[in-house]
């Protein structure tokens, strides 16, 4: 297909564009297969806008005469307008811009067109390998192997081709295992706890029907964690009458009885279509233009947003407390495993691990217990929150996790050695990018559209030492305890850093990061001097001294 | 002390508020200033010192089979609950606790004992920092429009006004007198703000009385010198602060708003600003809210909406935002007042100078605004903040409110600020506390009449001695933030007005960042003043050594041993090593119902499930008790506060006592 076919009006003069917080903007607007260019023609500060079509969620057009404007609201949340004088030029683009961005096929995305303008030092598909991270663990713990038995995707398409698990469990079992747990997720290492050698499992949940069907093979893999007389904690993510409903469709949970040394706590963490409403309400308040508090108050607490937040927290600090504090193995799950379970078992890691709160360890733990996971990326950040479509399964789990991750960061801001902007720029990658990584909805998927192959790596991107200046937090200090938050609804706070990015001032916020960054940055310097000079110092003492003799 | 009926009680358990777990158990003593918990055992016997001006309220509850529970609300926001093992002591300390807690002399205050150990000469220096002449001077006045008036010299025409008031040049003592019988509480039109740069000011009153149709040529002359005084003007803002229906009804009583028909070249405003009634009921709300035990987020978000605390935050804020774009932006001056001119009245003339002039956001600066908005002009701190037993219905958070708008402008503002969050809880503590004279009685008058300069401290010089502590590291006087006017933003979505809980859950350190970054940051620049110094010196040294053999000199230099290690970032991640009770939640989890007949039933981990079916883990709830217990610090534990606030005669006061 050519993009060609689809752009009837490439290039419209005398647009302009507004946005909030700024002057508007006259200009020319041009349509290219996988952006919107928008330039000011003024000489001495041409200002340019680049708009990805894929990061664009809606797009509504109104005349008034011959003036069209065109309203573009996109996945970051951003909203700007743009007045185009000419109402066929208005219709075109608008079309073009609605066929642009809602293209069916991935391979035509901006991903497979985009030719890095950098130097590639380290090819990001091969940076985070279960491989490697098999490698640390066998230095501390024999208790555990890497497993191929899903090589072809045949016996989990979901997981990536290699796992791992506990040693005493061969392949075999593995298979039988994944014939019990729902989309053949069987229970696989998602965390060791050096500290005290505890494990984190995630899979699906067990399909026991309800027959009470049981497996022994999976019974026997789990207790494979277990240490001799203790006990272990099945967390499952949905509340007890659904675990029960989910039966009646061949689902289920761990029973007592064929599960004796596991006690199970039911934790309720929402599932998707409920997510998606929640943020779509709380964009709406976030965007409600008027003065009013107890609307504002009202509208925020309606949303459900920051009590999904608060959940998600609860349940990921207590399986980082079952693990740390009561020395007890934990396993994870909801339905599919791809979600909640997911969300739940990546926050504990940010929590017990401090390699986690680093930059390199915190895009291992995306790659590992997200893209390697199986979350399905591309269904759930296929329309952020303007998107009308009701398809049910979108949702902004990676965003809420995301969120959790800073509610934490603002507790202990010292402690983790990126930023927020971070955060956002991952937020942002997953909506709309232009590299592979989070295309796709598993690895099955992406070693099919060969994105290794045929597109650039975020993390080639973001590792490069130009661009990680940009997300490091000057605060940083690594702390190597465990950071246990508070989810007390006082200690929480919507993150403004995403909901109120468009419509806030950033000036004085940026203003206040560029003082903390100096005060670091020149405190450094003076240490790096006071070094040198004493060093120098030392030398030409000890030469004075050689002399005197 | 006569009041004192129960001196010291044994074996009195403190409560964690979140969790009875966590209790101590320890001795209660009551002094003559406070009340001191002491814990037994541990080897730091941890103190929790209560000032009994700070006591709201004491509320004795029902005996229960472990003793008699007292649960004591203190004006800085701690709450203390003790149980005490026998009914009758604590019936014996409810009593005396409550006559403590209401003194009805000024004698009785704990500023006309507190004794930092300062000589006469200090005291009285102490309270020349802040100087409300060299304000005015500063400012910018007097000058060809503006003169200091001596009409109220010996408080004659207004006894709630300070002796020194700034009036129009034009506005002669007649005027002035006439103007005043025609004011509530002859709170006649006076200088609050001069803006140097246009001309424009600030000035304040109270209402008119007006009624339905009273009018007063003097008070409609006085208007006009106002606006004479700003001649690049041709009107003025006549700004009432309160609901329009409240100052309506203010008429029917005979007092009521200006008519724009009978003074000439009036813009006439109504902004709403609630009540003190109202408000005192809003925040009495927000603190139930804040007291509930483990609430979810809706109970949170829905009573804090209820309360409507942050809709009058953003009231006030509102307010001062529109005056100080009036003086700022169109060079209008503005008359503000609300119904006695002491209140809202304060609040929105405080916000509006700080947000017109840099100064007022320098520490200094700040001081200044409270003493000049607040003290001078006779806002009622005694009946405000309850110091003397007097009638609830007086008492309400109008001062609190002023600190909160601060504190969301500095969230919005993070540079524009000399001085940081703990400066602004300090005051506050402090207006409670009845340590320092400054906010004694309700009037300059009164105070002058009890002579507090002689026989008290100011707070301004403690604070002003402690300054490193309250210092915001992010400011600096070139930045464009510390420069000129601040625009805020008014709507929600365009900025959070945020519950603040670092004021209202002060005392809970466990919902609170475990790492400040003021503090870190603090930490940094002190240690790169030293590194500065230690530069200056080794470059010195430098220096002198090349001279030295250059010139073939043998003089040899000491080796100094200038290689500090600076183990200064001291962020304290012991807090950070204990989960909180994650658990409490879980108590509200869906737990299967008995009736539903399934032997598989869900597990739900409260501690006492914990406690008692696995002894490991419940070494681990010990573990966990012993690091977070912070939400009762003692001032003088090393708390927030400076060791000064608890009073280091303390030792004498408990003998006292005994």
């Amino acid at each position: 297909m050519e993009f060609a076919e689809l752009i009837k009006t490439p290039r419209a003069d005398n647009v302009v564009l507004h946005c909030p917080f700024h002057m508007a903007v006259e200009g020319t607007l041009c349509l290219t297969g996988h952006h919107l260019i928008f330039s000011s023609r003024r000489q001495d500060n041409a200002e340019e806008l680049w708009l990805l079509h894929s990061n664009i969620d809606s797009i509504e057009k109104r005349f008034v005469g011959s003036l069209g404007t065109i309203i573009i609201k996109c996945k970051d949340l951003r909203i700007i307008q743009l007045d185009i004088p000419g109402m066929e030029e208005c219709l075109n683009i608008a079309s073009s811009i609605e066929a642009l961005s809602t293209l069916d096929s991935v391979t035509l995305m901006y991903p497979f067109f985009y030719r890095p303008m950098f130097e590639v030092l380290e090819d990001g598909w091969s940076s985070f390998l279960l491989e490697q991270e098999f490698e640390l663990l066998s230095s501390v713990t024999n208790e555990w192997r890497l497993s191929c038995v899903n090589k072809e995707f045949s016996v989990c398409p979901s997981y990536p081709p290699v796992v791992i698990v506990p040693k005493s469990v061969d392949d075999e079992a593995l298979r039988k295992v994944a014939l019990f747990r729902q989309g053949g997720r069987f229970p696989v290492l998602s965390y060791y706890h050096k500290k005290n050698g505890m494990a984190m499992l995630r899979s699906s949940q067990p399909l026991t029907g309800t027959n009470g069907r049981r497996c022994k093979e999976d019974e026997k893999l789990v207790n494979a964690t277990l240490r001799s007389g203790r006990r272990g904690f099945v967390i499952d993510t949905r509340p007890l009458p659904v675990a029960q409903q989910a039966r009646a469709k061949g689902g289920g949970f761990e029973q007592e009885v064929h599960y004796p040394q596991w006690r199970r706590i039911h934790k309720y963490i929402e599932r998707f279509n409920i997510l998606q409403e929640s943020f779509i309400k709380l964009v709406e308040a976030c965007n409600d233009q008027s003065h009013n508090m107890d609307r504002w108050l009202s509208k925020l607490e309606a949303s459900n947003w920051l009590t999904h937040i608060k959940e998600l927290l609860t349940a990921a600090c207590l399986a980082a407390q079952c693990i740390d504090r009561e020395g007890a193995s934990v396993l994870v799950h909801g339905s599919e495993g791809t979600d909640s379970t997911l969300q739940v078992t990546s926050l504990a890691q940010i929590i017990l691990d401090p390699r986690c709160r680093t930059i390199r360890g915190f895009e291992a733990l995306v790659v590992r217990e997200w893209l390697q996971a199986g979350h399905p990326f591309q269904q759930r950040c296929a329309q952020s929150a303007y998107s009308n479509s009701k398809q049910k399964w979108e949702a902004p789990v990676f965003l809420l996790f995301l969120e959790c991750v800073w509610q934490i960061h603002r507790q202990f801001p010292c402690s983790f050695e990126f930023n927020e902007q971070f955060l956002l720029m991952l937020f942002e990658h997953a909506y709309a990018s232009q590299f592979g990584t989070f295309l796709g909805n598993n690895e099955n998927e992406r070693a099919k559209l060969k994105l290794p192959q045929k597109t650039m790596s975020l993390w080639s991107w973001v590792n490069r030492p130009e661009e990680l200046c940009r997300f490091q937090n000057p605060l940083y200090e690594a702390n190597s305890l465990v950071i246990w938050p508070s989810v007390a609804p006082q200690s929480l706070q919507l993150w403004e850093g995403v909901f109120l990015r468009w419509n806030r001032p950033s000036k004085f916020l940026e203003e206040a990061e560029e003082e903390r960054i100096n005060i670091i940055k020149y405190n450094k310097e003076l240490q790096a001097k006071v070094n040198a000079l004493r060093r120098q110092l030392a030398e030409m003492e000890t030469d004075e001294e050689g002399r005197e003799e | 002390m006569e009041h004192i009926r129960m001196p010291k009680v044994e074996n009195v358990r403190l409560l964690d508020r979140l969790s009875s777990r966590r209790a101590v158990v320890g001795t209660l003593y009551l002094t003559a200033t406070h009340v001191i918990f002491v814990e037994n055992g541990s080897e730091t016997r941890k103190e929790t010192w209560v000032l009994h001006s700070q006591i709201s309220s004491i509320e004795k509850q029902a005996t229960t089979a472990t003793g008699c529970p007292l649960l004591i609300r203190c004006k800085n926001f701690q709450v203390i609950q003790l149980v005490i093992p026998q009914e009758r002591d604590c019936h014996d300390v409810y009593i005396s606790l409550i006559r403590l807690a209401r003194p009805v002399k000024y004698e009785e205050l704990y500023c006309f004992s507190f004794n930092p150990k300062l000589d006469k000469e200090e005291r009285e220096q102490g309270w020349k920092l802040v100087d409300l002449n060299e304000e005015y001077n500063r400012m910018g006045v007097p000058n060809n429009y503006w003169q200091i008036s001596d009409v109220n010299r010996d408080y004659g025409v207004c006894d709630s006004y300070p002796t020194e008031v700034y009036v129009p040049k034009s506005a002669t003592a007649h005027i002035i007198v006439g103007s005043s019988k025609f004011r509530s509480r002859r709170r006649f039109p006076a200088l609050s703000y001069y803006c140097k740069g246009n001309n424009a000011s600030i000035c304040r009153s109270s209402q008119p009385l007006s009624g339905f149709s009273a009018r007063c040529l003097e008070d409609e002359q006085m208007l006009q010198a106002i606006r004479k005084a700003n001649p690049g003007s041709d009107f003025i803002y006549v700004v009432d602060t309160r609901p329009k229906l409240n100052a309506m009804a203010n008429r029917a009583a005979g007092k009521g708003y200006e008519n724009e028909d009978n003074y000439s070249n009036i813009k006439f405003q109504f902004i709403g600003i609630e009540n003190i009634h109202v408000m005192r009921n809003s925040l009495q709300k927000m603190l139930e809210v804040c007291e509930l035990k483990s609430p979810s987020m809706s109970d949170f978000l829905w009573g804090l909406e209820n309360s409507g605390w942050l809709k009058h935050i953003k009231a006030i804020m509102d307010a001062g935002i529109f005056i100080a774009k009036a003086v700022a932006e169109e060079g209008v001056s503005v008359l503000v007042h609300c119904s006695d001119g002491w209140d809202r009245t304060a609040q929105v003339c405080s916000v509006a100078s700080l947000l017109l002039d840099p100064y007022y956001r320098t520490m200094k600066g700040f001081m200044v605004l409270i003493e000049k908005d607040w003290v001078s002009f006779g806002h009622k701190f005694n009946h405000r903040y309850g110091n003397l037993d007097g009638d609830p219905k007086e008492i309400s958070p109008v001062i609190d409110q002023f600190i909160e708008c601060v504190w969301q402008l500095m969230e919005q503002f993070p540079c524009a600020f000399e001085f940081n969050e703990r400066f602004l809880i300090h005051i506050q503590h402090h207006i409670y506390s009845c340590q320092f004279g400054n906010f004694l009685c309700n009037s300059q008058k009164e105070r002058r009449e009890l002579k507090i300069k002689e026989r008290t401290y100011s707070l301004w010089a403690h604070l002003w001695k402690n300054r490193a502590d309250y210092l915001n590291p992010l400011y600096r006087s070139d930045h464009s933030q510390t420069q000129g006017t601040l625009h805020p933003q008014i709507a929600p979505c365009n900025f959070l007005y945020k519950f603040w809980s670092g004021m209202y859950n002060r005392f809970e350190k466990g919902l609170h960042p475990r790492q400040s970054v003021t503090d870190y940051l603090m930490a940094v620049k002190e240690e790169t003043q030293q590194l500065e110094e230690e530069l200056e010196v080794l470059q010195e040294r430098l220096a002198n050594l090349q001279k030295s053999q250059s010139g073939n000199n043998k003089v040899k230099s000491k080796q100094q041993d200038r290689s500090k290690q600076f183990g200064l970032y001291t962020s304290n991640n012991s807090l950070a090593n204990t989960p909180q009770e994650y658990s409490n939640d879980l108590k509200s989890f869906p737990s299967r119902s008995p009736s539903q007949g399934d032997e598989d039933s869900a597990l739900i981990l409260t501690q006492d499930n914990l406690k008692s079916s696995d002894p490991d883990l419940s070494a681990n709830s010990d573990q966990e008790s012993g690091v977070e217990d912070l939400s009762c610090r003692s001032p003088s534990g090393g708390g927030c506060l400076p060791s000064e606030d608890s009073g280091k005669d303390s030792d004498e006061a408990v003998f006292l006592a005994g």
